[in-house]
């Protein structure tokens, strides 16, 4: 088999503030905007890597999701317990000073991990954690 | 949309922004948790008393402020009593405890066994595996985290209250 990690999404709830983040702020390249309003499917994804996208999607869109559901999704996002994502990056140090400097929320400074990592972590618009680890 | 309907988006609305606050103090508390933060300082940041915040919080996250705090130095400490060049009392500090005495006691509480005791079995080379080895009292730093992704990893050594070091058992008579 050949299978490719193609394309994993994170919610947003304000589309422009989410594709700011990814875009300006992570240095994303933007690849599909479609739709409207908070309605918005943003495909974005690291310059130089076609083949792995994050698709920046509406929560609860799906039809099948209940009132209840959703309501508990948007609960979860904006208290900070949904959505997350690794990322990683051989000079942490240099990412940290970027991502900070672009008004983010900060969540841990680069941080050596008992575990054998170093890594550091922001939160998006939305509240997804974004955990970013060194490469080494 | 009528009048009901907006009354309960208007609800809603303020509930996002209410949990957003909350999630503001514990990214704070995680961030910061190395400093002399304290209770009435996370509430003074995000304007609410103390008290109001510590019930908020621990509705959304199901503990307190407080107890968060300590949790995440806990877990920090263990990482750094593991590396073996600093004493208890370095470490304690060093995670923004002010008092050695409560940080014993959370940390004993959460790990199951004390500061010192930990620190020595780390150096033995024994902790893990005899962490890993027992059934009781076992606390999240004992977890193999080989291969996980670092963000699981983070979550399943932290110590939980849920997995907290379970009292010795009373006697029945």
């Amino acid at each position: 088999m050949d299978i490719t990690i193609h394309t994993s999404s994170l919610p947003h709830d304000d589309p422009d503030a989410s594709l700011a983040f990814y875009r300006d702020v992570l240095g994303f390249e933007v690849r599909s905007d479609v739709g409207q309003g908070r309605m918005r499917w943003i495909t974005v994804g690291p310059a130089g890597q076609p083949d792995t996208s994050l698709l920046l999607a509406p929560p609860a869109a799906d039809p099948g999701v209940t009132e209840d559901e959703r309501r508990t999704i948007t609960e979860m996002m904006a208290k900070g317990t949904y959505g997350w994502i690794l990322l990683a990056t051989p000079d942490l140090d240099a990412t940290f000073e970027r991502v900070q400097a672009g008004d983010t929320e900060v969540v841990q400074e680069p941080t050596e991990q008992p575990y054998g990592i170093r890594d550091c972590a922001f939160r998006d618009p939305a509240g997804n954690l974004v955990r970013i680890q060194e490469l080494r | 949309m009528c009048k009901a309907e907006w009354r309960r988006a208007r609800v809603e609305a303020q509930r996002l922004t209410d949990l957003a606050r909350l999630r503001r103090v514990r990214d704070r508390i995680d961030r910061e948790y190395a400093q002399p933060l304290n209770v009435e300082a996370l509430a003074r940041d995000v304007n609410m008393s103390a008290g109001h915040l510590s019930r908020q919080f621990r509705a959304a996250y199901g503990e307190s402020p407080y107890a968060y705090l300590m949790t995440r130095r806990i877990e920090r400490a263990t990482a750094l009593l593991r590396r073996g060049d600093l004493s208890v009392t370095e470490v304690c500090f060093a995670v923004g405890c002010a008092s050695l005495g409560t940080f014993t006691t959370r940390f004993t509480e959460l790990v199951g066994m004390p500061p010192g005791a930990f620190r020595r079995r780390a150096a033995d080379g024994s902790a893990d595996r005899a962490d890993a080895a027992s059934t009781t009292g076992d606390a999240g730093p004992a977890v193999t985290v080989e291969g996980m992704p670092a963000c699981v990893a983070k979550q399943v050594t932290r110590p939980v209250r849920n997995r907290e070091a379970p009292a010795a058992e009373q006697p029945l008579a």
